[in-house]
Formats: C-alpha cells, sequence, structure tokens
C-alpha cells in the first residue's frame, strides 16, 4: 500500500461522543446502545486518563492485539452496567494464559456500544487502541467476523463474568463452536459477560481485518454533530461521510417482532413520504437489520450496511426500539469487502439470516 | 359507535378537581360527569395560599353544593418546577445494592453539577443484587449496608435512595437494605427504586433519588395542603394526581412526589377528553411557549418507554408519552426567510407582541391579523402583508400537523382534541385526523382531569417458558391486586395498557409484560353509600 501509516491520535471527550454516535448509527439497528460505555470512558477521561487510537498499518507483523467485546442481552447491560475493569478482566485472563502481554486493544465489532467498548480498557491501561475491527458493523454472532470468514484460529478465548470467574477456551473446532460454549456460559453468568477473542498478530490484522472503521465512525459522528450544528441535515451528512445512498423515506406503520433461538427477529413497515410517496419499504431484522424491500423486490440485503436513521436527528435506531410513527431514512452504506467472497456470504449473507437471495450489492449499478 | 373515556364517576359523588399550576390555580366542583363550578386564581408563592383562594372562590361561587364534597383531587407540578429551578431540595444518601457489578458509573454520574451539588448526601456502593432471573448475583453485604446507615446518620442526611440491581424483578434486596437502614437510622426516610421506576438501573435509581431528594418539600407541602382543605371547612379526603392520570391517597403521595411531575399535561389531557366525551384521541394543547402533543387511549395518556429528562436527569418511569414543540401563542415569528420559533418572549407577550405596543412579530399578532382571536390592539398588526400572514398559519398548521402525525401509534384516523390557550392555532381539518375538536371550557381542563381521576395498579415483569396469553393473564393478575392494594374497587377494574415485548440473547423464552389497570376509588364508594344522598 502506498500510503504511509498515520500518527497515533490522542482522543478527545468529543472525539468519544462522535465516535458513539457513529457507532450507533453503523450497529445497523444492533450492537447495543453504547450510552453506558461512553459514561464510562468519560468517567475515566475525567479521572485524568486517556486513549490514543493507532492506525493498523503501524503494527509490528509480530505485535499482539486483543480483540474485546461484551456479550449477552442488552436489557441486562441496562441493569448490570458496563464496567471498565470488568471488561479488562478477560485481557487479563488471556494474558495470564499466554504468559505474555498484549501491545494492543481492537474493537470486534465497530457497530453498538461494543464501538466504545475496547475504549474503556484503553483508558484504564497504557494499551493504544488500533483502528479497525472485525465486522465494520455489528452482528450477532462471534463467527460474523472478518478473521473467521478468513479461516484464522478461534481459540483461545476468554469469557469473565463479573464474579470472580473467568473462562479460557483453549481449543475449539471453529468459531461457531466459540460462540455456541460462550453463549451458554454467558447465559449461565447472567446474561452479560465481558470477552476477549483470539489474539490476533498484527500481520493477521493488517491482512483481514476492517481497517480504519474507529476514525470512521467518529468522522460519520462528527458530520452529524456538524451539520446539526449548522441546522444542516444529518442524514445528508451521513450519506456523504459514509459514501452512501439513501433508499428510502418514510414513517414506519407497522413493527413486528419476535424473539426465537435467542435474537429478536421480525420486520419494520415503513409508508413512503416525500419523493418515496405511494411505495413502501419492509426492513427485516435479526438484532441487526437484514434485508430491505421496497415494494415487493429486495433492494439490500447484508452485507451492505443497512440503516435506519431518525429523519431529523440522524441517530440511528436500534430494532428494539423502533415504533410506528418514527420518520426514518432506510440508508445503505458499503459493505467490508472480505464479506463479499463466497466464504464471507456463506458467513454474513442473506442466506446466513434465512432468506432466499443471492446476494446483490446495492452498490452495483 | 360508543367511545369509551375510561372516566365515568358514580353519579352523586361530589369531586374537588384543583390544578396548582406555576402561574394559576385553577379549581371546579364536579358532580358526576356535571361541571357545577369553575375558577381561577392566581398561584401563591406559598402554593396553598392559592388552593386556599380557589377554594374560598368555589364555594362562593356554587353556595351549598361545596358542602357535601367527598374527595379533593390536587395535581401540582410544584415538585417538578423545585427539581427544574433547583430549590427547596434536601441531600439524599443514594445506596446501590449491585457490587460486584456496576460500580464504575456512581450515583448521580450524569447528573448536572448544579444539581449534583445540592442533592448529593453521598453515595454507597454494597455487594447484592439479583440475576435477571432472580438469583443473587453475590451474598448481600448487610454489614456495609449497617455501616452506610451509619455514616448517613453521622452526617445528618434524612433522606436516602436504596436501589438494587433487578429490583423492578425481585425487590428483597431493596426490601432487606432498607430495612437494615432503618434498623440503624429510623427516622431516615427511604425511597425504594423498584417502587418507582423501571428496568434501567441508572435511571431508576435517578428517579428515587430526585424523590429523596424531594422528599422535605413534599412532606411540607401535601401537609399544607390537608390543612388548606381543613381550615376552608371542607371534610373530604385528599388525592394527589399522578403522571398516568390516576390518583393515590395523600399519604401515599407525601411519600411519591416524582409521580407528581407530569400531572400537569396528564390532566389537561385528560381533563380535554372528559369535556369532550371523548376517551381515544390525540391530544393537542398550544401553550405560550410550546405545544404539547398527546395521546389518549380509554381516556389515558400513553407511556412513555424512553428516557425523559426531568432538570437534565435521565430518568425511566411511569411518564406520559408527550412531543413537545416550540409553538404557541408567544412564539417569535421571522421574516425573510419565514421562520417560526423556537424562540418566544414567553410571559413578557403583553409587554413584547405588536397587539400590545411591543416590538416583537408573535404568532399571537398573526392569530389576531388572521381573524382567528381578538387580543390587544388589532390595529397595529393592519400593516403585515396578507402572504406573510397565510404563510405563517400554513407553517405553524404544517408543524401542529406533523407533530400530531407523529403521536399515532396506529394506521388509523381518530379525533383531535384542541386545547390551551392558543389553540385558535389548530386547522379546522387535518390529514389523518377524522375530526377537530375544540373542547368546550377547556381553559379549566387541568382541574377537570384532576377531579375525574382513578385508583391504578401497574406491573413490569420478565416472565420465563409462559404462552403469551398465560403470562399476560398472570401479568393482568399482579396489576388488579395491586389496584386494589391501593384502594381501588375490584369490580371496576379495566385494562387500559397493555404490552409484552420478547427478550433476546436469555434462555428460556423470556418475555418482558406490563400491564395496567384502573378503577374507581373504593373508599368514595363507601363514602357514598354511607351518606344519605343528597339532592
Amino acid at each position: 500500500m502506498a500510503t504511509s501509516p498515520s500518527p497515533p491520535r490522542h482522543l478527545s471527550v468529543a472525539d468519544m461522543d462522535a465516535l458513539a454516535l457513529g457507532a450507533w448509527i453503523l450497529g445497523t439497528g444492533g450492537g447495543g446502545d453504547p450510552y453506558h460505555k461512553l459514561l464510562n470512558v468519560k468517567q475515566l477521561f475525567k479521572s485524568g486518563r486517556s486513549a490514543c487510537l493507532i492506525d493498523p498499518l503501524s503494527l509490528a507483523d509480530d505485535a499482539l492485539v486483543a480483540v474485546v467485546s461484551s456479550m449477552g442481552a442488552p436489557l441486562v447491560g441496562q441493569e448490570r452496567i458496563p464496567d471498565a475493569a470488568h471488561a479488562l478482566r478477560p485481557v487479563r485472563a488471556m494474558e495470564e494464559h499466554l504468559g505474555r502481554r498484549f501491545d494492543a486493544v481492537m474493537s470486534m465489532e465497530i457497530g453498538g456500544g461494543n464501538g466504545v467498548h475496547p475504549m474503556m480498557v484503553a483508558a484504564l491501561t497504557d494499551y493504544p487502541v488500533v483502528d479497525a475491527d472485525g465486522m465494520g458493523r455489528a452482528y450477532p454472532e462471534l463467527q460474523m467476523t472478518s478473521f473467521a470468514v478468513a479461516g484464522l484460529t478461534c481459540a483461545p478465548f476468554a469469557l469473565s463474568d463479573i464474579r470472580a470467574n473467568d473462562v479460557v477456551i483453549t481449543q475449539a473446532v471453529d468459531t461457531r463452536w466459540v460462540e455456541r460454549i460462550s453463549r451458554r456460559v454467558t447465559a449461565e453468568c447472567g446474561s452479560t459477560a465481558a470477552i476477549c477473542m483470539a489474539p490476533r498478530s498484527g500481520a493477521e490484522i493488517k491482512a483481514h481485518g476492517i481497517l480504519h472503521t474507529a476514525s470512521q465512525a467518529i468522522a460519520l459522528g462528527e458530520s452529524v454533530m456538524s451539520a446539526r450544528r449548522a441546522h444542516g441535515d444529518p442524514v445528508d451528512a451521513i450519506i456523504n461521510a459514509g459514501n452512501g445512498l439513501k433508499l428510502f423515506t418514510g414513517k414506519v406503520v407497522d413493527v413486528d417482532r419476535r424473539a426465537t433461538e435467542g435474537f429478536l427477529r421480525g420486520q419494520a413497515r415503513i409508508e413512503g413520504m416525500d419523493d418515496d410517496i405511494g411505495a413502501e419499504f419492509t426492513v427485516h431484522f435479526q438484532n441487526e437489520f437484514s434485508v430491505g424491500y421496497r415494494d415487493c423486490e429486495a433492494v439490500v440485503m447484508t452485507p451492505d450496511l443497512i440503516c435506519v436513521v431518525d429523519s431529523v436527528s440522524g441517530d440511528g435506531i436500534g430494532t428494539d426500539v423502533i415504533r410506528y410513527g418514527q420518520r426514518v431514512n432506510v440508508l445503505a452504506l458499503p459493505g467490508p469487502a472480505c464479506f463479499m467472497s463466497g466464504a464471507g456470504l456463506a458467513t454474513v449473507g442473506p442466506r446466513a439470516f434465512g432468506f432466499d437471495l443471492d446476494f446483490r450489492s446495492v452498490f452495483e449499478s | 359507535m360508543s367511545t369509551n373515556t375510561g372516566q365515568v364517576p358514580p353519579v352523586g359523588i361530589k369531586r374537588i378537581g384543583i390544578d396548582v399550576g406555576g402561574t394559576n390555580t385553577d379549581a371546579v366542583l364536579v358532580e358526576g360527569s356535571t361541571v357545577l363550578g369553575a375558577v381561577k386564581t392566581v398561584t401563591s408563592e406559598d402554593v396553598t395560599g392559592g388552593v386556599r383562594a380557589a377554594l374560598k372562590n368555589l364555594a362562593a361561587s356554587t353556595g351549598d353544593a361545596m358542602r357535601d364534597v367527598t374527595a379533593v383531587m390536587i395535581g401540582t407540578t410544584h415538585f417538578v418546577n423545585a427539581v427544574v429551578q433547583r430549590r427547596d431540595l434536601n441531600r439524599a444518601g443514594a445506596l446501590r445494592v449491585c457490587l460486584p457489578a456496576s460500580a464504575s458509573l456512581p450515583p448521580m454520574v450524569d447528573w448536572p453539577d448544579d444539581l449534583a451539588a445540592l442533592a448529593n448526601g453521598g453515595n454507597y456502593l454494597v455487594a447484592g443484587g439479583h440475576e435477571y432471573d432472580g438469583r443473587p448475583i453475590v451474598a448481600l453485604d448487610e454489614r456495609a449496608i449497617a455501616e452506610a446507615g451509619r455514616k448517613m446518620k453521622a452526617d445528618g442526611i434524612a433522606a436516602a435512595a436504596v436501589s438494587a440491581v433487578f429490583s423492578p424483578l425481585t425487590d428483597a434486596c431493596e426490601l432487606r437494605a432498607a430495612d437494615i437502614l432503618r434498623n440503624e437510622n429510623p427516622d431516615l426516610h427511604i425511597t425504594r427504586s423498584g417502587t418507582l421506576g423501571r428496568i434501567g438501573l441508572l435511571e431508576r435509581e435517578n428517579a428515587a433519588l430526585l424523590n429523596a431528594c424531594l422528599i422535605d418539600l413534599s412532606h411540607r407541602t401535601i401537609d399544607a395542603f390537608e390543612e388548606a382543605i381543613r381550615s376552608s371547612g371542607i371534610e373530604a379526603r385528599l388525592y394527589i394526581t399522578q403522571n398516568d392520570g390516576t390518583v393515590v391517597d395523600a399519604a401515599t403521595a407525601r411519600d411519591q412526589p416524582v409521580f407528581s411531575f407530569a400531572s400537569g399535561p396528564t390532566n389537561s389531557m385528560r381533563g380535554a377528553a372528559f369535556l369532550a366525551g371523548i376517551g381515544d384521541a390525540i391530544v393537542v394543547d398550544i401553550g405560550g411557549t410550546t405545544s404539547d402533543v398527546g395521546c389518549l387511549k380509554s381516556g389515558y395518556p400513553r407511556e412513555a418507554n424512553n428516557v425523559v429528562k426531568v432538570g437534565g436527569v435521565r430518568t425511566l418511569f411511569r411518564m406520559p408519552d408527550l412531543l413537545s414543540i416550540g409553538l404557541g401563542g408567544s412564539t417569535i415569528v421571522a421574516e425573510r426567510p419565514l421562520s417560526i420559533g423556537p424562540r418566544s418572549v414567553g410571559h413578557r407577550l403583553r409587554n413584547e407582541a405588536l397587539v400590545f405596543g411591543g416590538e416583537t412579530l408573535t404568532l399571537s399578532d398573526i392569530a389576531v391579523a388572521a381573524g382567528l382571536v381578538e387580543m390587544g390592539d388589532k390595529a397595529r398588526v393592519a400593516h403585515l402583508p396578507s402572504t406573510l400572514i397565510k404563510d405563517t398559519i400554513t407553517e405553524a398548521r404544517r408543524m401542529l400537523t406533523e407533530a400530531v402525525d407523529r403521536m399515532k401509534t396506529e394506521a388509523s384516523d381518530p379525533p383531535l382534541l384542541a386545547v390551551g390557550g392558543a389553540a385558535m392555532l389548530t386547522p379546522e381539518r387535518m390529514d389523518g385526523i377524522c375530526e377537530v375538536v375544540r373542547v368546550p371550557h377547556h381553559a379549566v381542563a387541568n382541574a377537570v382531569g384532576a377531579a375525574m381521576a382513578q385508583i391504578s395498579g401497574e406491573v413490569d415483569h420478565v416472565f420465563r417458558d409462559m404462552e403469551r396469553e398465560e403470562l399476560l393473564a398472570e401479568a393482568e393478575r399482579m396489576a388488579r391486586d395491586r389496584a386494589i392494594a391501593a384502594g381501588a374497587a375490584a369490580d371496576t377494574l379495566k385494562v387500559v395498557d397493555i404490552d409484552s415485548i420478547p427478550m433476546s440473547y436469555m434462555p428460556g423464552r423470556a418475555v418482558r409484560a406490563r400491564v395496567r389497570v384502573v378503577g374507581d376509588i373504593t373508599a368514595l364508594r363507601a363514602a357514598k353509600s354511607a351518606e344519605p344522598s343528597s339532592t
């Protein structure tokens, strides 16, 4: 690659606000509201801590990076509130298991609260945060990462309960098994846990990570905030900052939700307004928005990002809170290239979410 | 088509409804469904002076009819105003039963600094709390709770808020913690978060802390209301209206000031429904600086599911779902380009509006120029171009129409009830609305809404491994039990709100259900049957 790595970037409180806003949009309806994790980071900043974002291209090939996240039911996180010290625990457990220290941390998924998650760990330690993640958005399961799609190792894997319970999976068949086992353990711990996925080397991240997604989320959030300040259109700002497409403008007229096999599944029907008057758009979701139909035709599908945002504020709207009467725009943002391969589509394409559709990107004209 | 207004008060039962607002104190005397008298007085500095004056004026205008009143219902914005204006607050200690979880974000973490500085009476985090399925997270640290109680006592803290993880589902930890605190200091006033709020620890704890720091003011105010009624020669029970459009008796209300925060808009909506005889409707209350839009179902306001900020503090408890837009009689209109609000001249309307000799173009001026209302000097707006008047009215109505449409939750065409001082801005017809109803006597809708209130019971619970019908029936039974315990007559209970949402990523098909029921006040029916009926 011709470009040289960017220098480390010290993040401000305003950067964190922008990151949370951008991550919530990139969550494509899932990933959980970043509010509590953002508040954790702000508390740590107030006490003099800081966080620094580094370019993945600056990583040494043998650098070791902790890929962190929380796991469990968002509702439980409303009561057992995310805690920076807890987020650090599986990182320490993994270090003990490996017998060496990490060099940096990064997000498993940039979408939703997990986009802010590594910032808590960074603010509590001296680890920099690598400007990359494994999804470029939010997805419901652990195997839906670029690293799993690339066939990288899935173990060891560390999980910490809020009590003094740490679990390290030293060996697993594949990431799907890590998902199955850790999901069970998480349920037993009260349906919320902090996790550290299989350690990634600098070389692996440079080859298979989804790069610069944290700075993209910050830029996305900043564009929305500056549009608001200038009384401009935050939705246009998202489209410009994210190279996206506006697919539909309308009002939510029906929401159908059901919990099956541990997921929040359903669909939201949107009646057209403005340029889309007379048309109807239906977005299906499984925790995150997965497929969008204009009238009866599937026009957008995962791994393209389907973002439903508030028409006025530009805020992301979660699949757990979308409701009748909301004025929304349905936007598409380009999905990560690594998911467009055969293996990528097998993991996160429409069929992985139960839709008998051949993937066609909305960005292919 | 018959409409259920949710308000069918027993015939012959006389009630007085009083709305104590920031500016005016309104009072009405209602018998059955007839308004016998209505008065408007100025709210006094001490609040209760205005109540006394209102009762005196009401007695003067209705004469003997006041004698056999059985209940006085007061709705007041006094407590929410105290939070917003940062006055009359006492310090409150915060005990959170949560460790080892939820430690990094202490109580009052996201409060405005000025409010926290006034209200913070010390934070205490102790081990304990529950999982979502009721299991303990860890053993409750009773010794730490006792120590917290002793420290609060030594610090001279007289009120505390106790919150525990998942207390809306299992209150054992909060109850035990309150017992231990009381054991250390019998005089400590304790607010338990599980009695107020929903799932969402920080927001529920915030509600409990706001409640705790209003306790002194609440006790003083409710006692003074009772004294004002007694000294007016009325022998009637005092009830205080709540955010959800129901009432609780004065003894209960003393300990729950936060439940009266939104009683102003709630009573206004319910009063409008009663006066119009329509129970399912959208209500728009167009006042001086804002238009508040709410939604009534069977005469009760739909509840907000989201976080509601009070004085800058995030809360999540029983509040009506309201949409406020910056559009009212005092809203400033700018020309070239035309824009309406959100700035407003507020209470200075009578000095600054053109029709009152001022320099600022307001929506009231436009309304006068358009002939929608008469106030001030119409000659002072005669120079306004007709296109400006027409375009402004069109834009104001577009804003109202959009706000109303946003509050609809289903694709039907409900009626719209228009109340408030600037209700004339409401258009005659609106898309998606079957009929625009201008409510008669809307000036006292608040007080009428207070007078018509009933008693409720609510449940918000997570059920596991049950069929939907089965769990909803169980939730309804729990809600009915709570309403009856609060003083509702069992045979009058009706479900006014029912909602269930499946919870993802949890084992055992967990479903969170919320059910609310309302009914008549048992004590009033008893009072009625015990007394000879009046003519």
